[in-house]
């Protein structure tokens, strides 16, 4: 199929942006969108132009790095998946993508339509975590027992890969979902008890301090992620919270 | 606990919890309005209470007027610092792919409903006030009925209300289950006070819609 782009083309942090229009021609139904990508990026190269940059790593949906905002839907339009699952079976011949990078303040463009989330790691680096003892008789975590009511819903909470797709097409720019999401893995689970009240006031804190917006519960970071994290992880989060200041 | 109340979900949950507070508020007021529908007679006494009772009068009509001035405020600095922490807009975004008109324009529904109250407060609410501790003057207790009716004569005023309450019925339509999640419930997530938001958010302002329309075609 023979397809118009129009791309964000941003030099550098620093420059301004622009969309600007390319056409690639003889692309596959069967490509992935990242290889149709590929495919702009050789043809640009050929001419030389200078390619597109984005973000991409494992290619089978797990590392959260192709942060793509394709016809104005985070990873495009498809459901419970990233971009490089996103296939151009779901486009037709003479179609035109638009593609921007995910946009919030906390996200700023780094070039292209690459954006840093590094934001994301700071609000995992404030709480994050649990405490173990690795003097050598650390206790075995299946020595544990755990409902498995609270393994399940601490596995789904855990399958977040911090990808940003909910900041990206949250109309707020809220980091409600990834935070609840983080939040709510350990609040399960007895191992993160002990940093519980600490943890949600301080992550809570970052969000806040990292500039992401409020949450007025839309619904639609649970609709775009690609792990179908539940909004039940934010109330989670707010019940945390709330039970962390009183 | 002034750390969790300058939190983003500190605020999120004091919305909510005005929000409550002013949807049992309307539930009330629908149920003392659809009266005149019915008898002049009731509609006077039980306005004549509310109006003259110390409990009603001095402790539930300040906290009614901080609920409602909060809310509203808060509404603003929270779109305010959402509309900041946005950044640079989309070329194109497609946001009834994954949320409702409702829960999106939130402060546009406000907005209108915003206008409405100030002409709502300066219909009853100033001048009764006025004639009850300002400029004290003797009041009837038989002319609750009468006031009301007569608001509704102008086709315009019933236009605007009715307008402002179609506002208000999509404001309530995300609102009502939006304030269980905010405060941490997953309660607005079930089916059963899904269905509960929606009736509420279509009977309440429907009934006050039909209360002015018939206080207009039935005015003598």
């Amino acid at each position: 199929m023979n397809l118009t782009l129009k791309i964000w083309r941003q030099k550098d942090a620093s420059s301004k942006g622009q969309m600007v229009d390319y056409n690639v021609t003889d692309i596959s139904e069967h490509m992935s969108f990242l290889e149709m990508m590929d495919v702009l990026n050789e043809q640009l190269i050929d001419v030389g132009e200078e390619p597109v940059v984005f973000d991409h790593d494992c290619r089978e949906g797990i590392c959260g790095m192709c942060s793509m905002y394709i016809n104005g839907q985070a990873h495009g339009p498809d459901r419970a998946i990233t971009t490089c699952q996103l296939h151009m079976r779901t486009f037709k011949d003479g179609d035109t993508i638009t593609i921007e990078p995910f946009r919030a303040a906390a996200f700023p463009v780094i070039k292209d339509l690459v954006v840093d989330r590094s934001a994301f790691e700071r609000i995992q680096q404030a709480g994050g975590y649990i405490s173990v003892n690795t003097s050598g008789n650390t206790q075995d975590a299946n020595a544990i027992p755990i409902s498995k009511y609270a393994a399940d819903e601490a596995m789904d909470a855990a399958t977040c890969i911090g990808c940003g797709a909910c900041v990206a097409t949250c109309k707020n720019s809220s980091a409600m979902l990834f935070v609840g999401a983080k939040v709510s893995q350990y609040a399960l689970l007895p191992q993160g008890q002990i940093e519980a009240a600490d943890r949600v006031r301080n992550m809570v804190e970052q969000m806040d301090l990292e500039g992401f917006g409020n949450c007025t519960n839309t619904g639609a970071c649970e609709v775009e992620c690609p792990k179908g994290i539940s909004l039940d992880n934010i109330a989670r989060m707010n019940r945390e919270l709330i039970k962390a200041s009183v | 606990m002034s750390r969790f109340f300058k939190s983003s979900i500190g605020r999120k949950v004091a919305m909510a919890l005005s929000a409550f507070f002013l949807m049992i508020f309307l539930l009330q007021h629908f149920a003392i309005n659809i009266l005149s529908v019915f008898s002049a007679e009731l509609f006077n006494e039980v306005s004549h209470f509310m109006g003259t009772n110390w409990l009603i009068q001095f402790v539930m009509q300040p906290v009614l007027i901080f609920a409602i001035i909060y809310h509203f405020i808060m509404g603003f600095v929270l779109e305010l610092k959402n509309k900041k922490a946005q950044g640079v807009p989309y070329y194109k975004n497609n946001g009834a792919a994954n949320s409702t008109w409702m829960s999106r324009n939130m402060i546009y529904s406000g907005l209108v409903i915003l206008a409405f109250l100030v002409l709502h407060f300066a219909d009853f609410w100033v001048h009764e006030i006025n004639v009850k501790y300002i400029n004290i003057a003797p009041t009837d207790p038989g002319r609750y009925y009468h006031e009301l009716t007569e608001k509704f004569v102008p086709i315009w005023r019933v236009v605007f209300y009715s307008v402002a309450f179609v506002l208000l019925g999509l404001h309530l339509a995300h609102g009502f289950t939006s304030a269980f999640q905010s405060i941490g419930s997953t309660a607005g997530r079930k089916r059963a006070l899904q269905k509960l938001g929606k009736a509420y958010s279509i009977i309440i302002p429907l009934g006050f819609i039909i209360i002015a329309l018939y206080h207009h075609f039935n005015h003598h």
